[in-house]
């Protein structure tokens, strides 16, 4: 559960872009999470909306773009998904591959309300 | 309309920080940093004490023990003959941050080891996400689990870089099958090492010891 950690981390950087930028409220929080970091989407959504109860950030949401897991193949080059995490090259069954994309947990945008 | 406003940020940017001073710290000592991860229970705490036992004679070695609870970790690697101990007691988190390494770095001599451990919080979820300052992560799961761990656990088998298959001695009393897992894992990593321990018996442990020696070694050069 560490949801609540990272729903921390993104109250705080939130509040300090709103301070820096001159926003009193905020409507939407827009994140990107790869589907690599174990971030469930809904435990954060409940950990952020209980936390931001009665400060500026109160009444915004979250709005959660989910990013598959990407790989490339270090042996033939080829780009694929690792669906279910199986990280084994469809073209030549290598497993000697580098993460695309599944990692990211990035705040992407802000929307004032 | 309303105003959609880039931000592009990381969410554990300061911890991402954080973890980079450590990392610097360490690199400038050269200091093999090793963060050890399981579920409760598999052993990591007995790996480190009978590592401890095997090659403090030659490698000089800090550990930082994480708990959600005690210092009964932390207790047992001193009594193993650990001299550079921190515990850090995390009351209900279920995972060691970058920061909570800072202060217990700070707390600890580091000036003259060769080997730092970080034995994280039992948990195979939480502290995949965060760095610690690291060189590697090295997974432990154990012949009383599930072999399909690696399947269960994907981000945690995929972000380590070796995985010590512990309590060997133990296998027949159940199910675990040892080439279904090293099946399993390198699924998910195929460029894990991996060891097979039992901490009791001291079966595999010297292969385990080798490569501690070889990465610092390789640090040294």
């Amino acid at each position: 559960m560490h949801e609540l950690s990272i729903a921390s981390s993104i109250v705080e950087t939130v509040t300090a872009e709103m301070l820096s930028r001159g926003l009193t409220s905020i409507g939407k929080v827009g994140l990107r999470i790869g589907a690599l970091t174990n971030v469930d989407p809904e435990a954060l959504r409940f950990g952020y909306e209980t936390m931001v109860v009665d400060t500026p950030l109160a009444g915004s949401t979250l709005e959660i773009e989910s990013l598959p897991v990407k790989a490339i193949c270090r042996k033939c080059g080829l780009s694929f998904e690792a669906h279910d995490f199986i990280f084994i090259c469809p073209n030549c069954e290598s497993g000697d591959n580098e993460v695309t994309q599944g990692q990211e947990l990035e705040i992407a945008f802000l929307e004032a309300d | 309309m309303t105003d959609r406003i880039a931000i592009e940020k990381k969410v554990l940017s300061e911890n991402d920080r954080l973890a980079g001073e450590i990392r610097v710290q360490l690199q400038a000592r050269r200091i093999v940093a090793l963060n050890l991860v399981s579920s409760p229970g598999s052993g990591k705490t007995s790996l480190l004490e009978k590592t401890i036992g095997a090659l403090s004679g030659s490698v000089r070695m800090a550990l930082i023990a994480g708990d959600v609870q005690t210092e009964n970790d932390a207790n047992r690697l001193k009594r193993a003959g650990g001299k550079l101990v921190r515990p850090i007691v995390t009351g209900g988190a279920c995972h060691l941050d970058a920061k909570m390494i800072t202060r217990a770095l700070g707390e600890l001599d580091i000036e003259n080891i060769d080997l730092l451990f970080v034995e994280n919080v039992g948990n195979l979820v939480c502290p995949a996400s965060y760095d610690l300052g690291e060189d590697m992560k090295v997974v432990l799961i154990s012949t009383t689990e599930g072999d399909d761990k690696p399947l269960k656990y994907p981000s945690m088998f995929r972000r380590s870089s070796a995985m010590v298959i512990n309590k060997i001695d133990l296998m027949g009393f159940s199910d675990f099958d040892l080439m279904q897992v090293r099946r399993n894992a390198l699924m998910i990593n195929g460029n894990l090492n991996i060891f097979e321990t039992s901490c009791r018996t001291g079966a595999g442990l010297d292969s385990w010891y080798d490569w501690l020696r070889r990465l610092i070694a390789a640090k040294r050069a």
